[in-house]
């Protein structure tokens, strides 16, 4: 298990990472979520041992290893551009971390390479251990880079933006992979990401950051459909937002009552946030919202529909039933908020 | 088209004055320095090669450039080094003095020595008590030439490390490599095309530098002549087979520089695209 206690780091004046506390399960798959300039990437390196923490501590199953440098600390790193030895071939890559091993330590030439080999093949890359870098994609350069990061058995995988140079369809491939090899291995890993659907879809919890702080841990499910505030539950996912007042139980948009329990939050203005499939066309009901569409497109099985609700500027977007005809511009729709949250206008969960 | 066409008339127009420049400042020369050295037949050149004053000259010039070579490499790579992968107070000062030699007069450099280590400088007096003679000597010599060549490593690596940037030396201390190991096996292979184009630059400076050394060399025949002294004093004399026949050898060196210079560049190129994601 790796605990961080309070761990802040500053560059100069900027606060890159503010009294952090995190628990890493044993075997874990763990994302680190958040916008640039979260902290994300600071934090992942402070775990590593690549930077070192102005505050707090870092510790492995009970051992401190705060002042530990990366190469005492057992883990693999795998970095967002790679880093491959671009002189070396991909074998003497993969055996990089065997061949530096003091004497007594490092296995034979023969033995090194079959090891290398063993890792390539177990990264879909069996035979391509004469190649050079430069002769492979970008996906091929990512999965040599993972199995070099194996080579050294390390008891933590460290990932940084692993899919992040790579195109959209590589990426997804290499996602499913990635996912299926962890599971294969067991070993415990973080991630580093920005892009919320690759920590929903990866990871077994997901830590959401930003300004240095950690909004949210929880399951992807949790962070998606309970979203402890108003930033998590705008970048974990789309949502639209609506400036509201509470008064006594009863939700209002510009005095236009929106049907929704209101849960216990405190009366006085407020921001609804709902996703965009958690809205239905009730057409001639009460409590509904009117949306004036200014565009539809597909979306695979629905239309994501674009429209301005009288009042605020912010394009509202809904998803409808593809099997229905898309809506035209300047239609009007009666839409029913199905299920949204509260926030108090400072942002804290209700 | 006619847009075309006048791009066209002004291409050739200046590859022509391009090349006639080219032809007359700097082909002529060189063309003219092995026509006068040849003037009088072979013998003659061979013998002025031979003469011990030259044999001693181009022995000198060769022991400067061994030193100053290493000298400067050492102090390349840890100035690069040191600039390129890390941040610390005095950055900047520390690249404005990598780059003083390149805004500084040779002569003046000379000089600087002059005072500083001559009969009359700052330490002249000291050295005079401990026997050691550093103006007029060999160590004035490799003193001027190290500082006239000291940004040629350094200022090729600097860049060239900067975009490399800390990842693959930081890959290397993950996997669990030493420091030591981790700038031999990866630092030392990933600059070495940049390494070897800045020694090059270096090494033909070192050879040629003529005002810095000038100043603090003395023009002793056969002990602090090097090369490019012993050009002038034997064109001073009248000796132009000679001058000429020692003045070749430096054009020579200036064209071997310049073959291997373009082979690294291509390299460097080839390095530069295939570092490519």
């Amino acid at each position: 298990m790796i605990t961080l206690n309070n761990i802040s780091k500053n560059f100069g004046s900027f606060k890159a990472l503010k009294n952090i506390d995190l628990e890493v399960r044993d075997g874990e798959f763990l994302a680190l979520l958040g916008p640039s300039g979260s902290g994300k990437t600071t934090l992942l390196r402070i775990i590593a041992g690549l930077a070192f923490p102005d505050a707090g501590n870092v510790a492995f199953n009970g051992d401190d290893v705060t002042n530990l440098k990366v190469a005492d600390r057992k883990v693999g790193f795998v970095f967002q551009h790679y880093a491959l030895f671009k002189h070396m071939s991909v074998a003497d890559n993969v055996g990089f971390g065997l061949s530096v091993r003091a004497r007594a330590m490092r296995p034979s030439k023969a033995a090194i390479r079959a090891r290398a080999d063993e890792l390539l093949d177990l990264v879909q890359l069996g035979g391509l251990g004469g190649r050079y870098p430069a002769q492979l994609s970008g996906g091929q350069r990512q999965r040599v880079a993972l199995a070099r990061a194996l080579a050294v058995e390390p008891q933590l995988l460290l990932l940084d933006e692993p899919f992040g140079a790579l195109d959209a369809k590589v990426r997804k491939e290499l996602r499913r992979w990635l996912r299926q090899l962890h599971e294969q291995m067991g070993l415990t890993s973080i991630f580093v990401t920005h892009d919320q659907e690759e920590a929903l879809e990866l990871a077994d919890r997901v830590v959401v950051m930003d300004h240095g702080v950690i909004e949210q841990i929880g399951t992807p499910g949790e962070v998606y459909m309970l979203p402890g505030s108003r930033f998590v539950s705008g970048f974990v996912g789309d949502t639209n937002s609506l400036p509201v007042t509470v008064s006594r139980g009863a939700v209002k948009f510009h005095d236009r009552p929106i049907a929704l329990d209101t849960g216990s939050i405190a009366d006085g203005p407020a921001l609804l946030d709902f996703r965009p499939h958690d809205v239905e066309i009730a057409n001639e009901q009460p409590g509904c919202l009117p949306l004036v569409v200014t565009g539809a497109y597909r979306r695979g099985g629905y239309w994501r529909v674009e429209g301005t609700v009288g009042g605020i500027s912010q394009v509202i977007e809904v998803d409808l039933d593809a099997a229905n005809p898309a809506p035209e511009p300047g239609q009007r729709l009666a839409l029913r908020i199905r299920r949204g949250r509260l926030f108090t206008t400072d942002g804290v969960q209700a | 088209m006619t847009i075309r066409s006048t791009h066209t008339t002004a291409s050739i127009g200046l590859t022509v004055v391009a090349l006639a420049f080219l032809g007359i400042f700097v082909a002529l020369p060189l063309v003219t320095v092995f026509v006068e050295a040849l003037s009088k037949g072979i013998a003659p050149y061979f013998s002025a090669l031979v003469d011990p004053d030259a044999v001693s000259a181009i022995k000198l010039t060769l022991t400067v450039a061994a030193i100053a070579v290493p000298l400067n490499i050492v102090f390349g790579i840890a100035a690069a080094w040191a600039i390129a992968k890390f941040d610390f107070p005095g950055k900047s000062i520390l690249i404005t003095f990598i780059d003083l030699p390149f805004s500084v007069s040779p002569v003046v450099a000379g000089l600087v020595y002059m005072l500083l280590f001559g009969m009359q400088g700052w330490f002249g007096p000291w050295l005079r008590e401990h026997d050691f003679q550093i103006i007029f000597a060999v160590p004035g010599i490799v003193l001027a030439t190290v500082f006239v060549t000291f940004p040629f490593v350094a200022r090729e690596l600097i860049p060239l490390m900067q975009e490399q940037g800390r990842d693959d030396e930081e890959a290397a201390l993950s996997l669990g490599a030493s420091g030591f190991q981790t700038f031999l096996r990866v630092t030392l292979p990933n600059i070495r095309w940049g390494l070897l184009y800045g020694v090059l630059l270096c090494n033909a400076r070192a050879m040629g530098e003529f005002g810095a050394v000038s100043v603090v060399s003395g023009h002793l025949r056969g002990l602090t002549n090097t090369m490019p002294l012993h050009v002038e004093i034997l064109y001073n004399e009248y000796n132009f087979v000679a001058a000429f026949a020692v003045a070749s050898l430096l054009a020579l060196l200036a064209l071997v520089t310049l073959v291997l210079k373009s082979i690294l560049e291509w390299r460097l190129g080839y390095a530069h695209r295939s570092a490519g994601h």
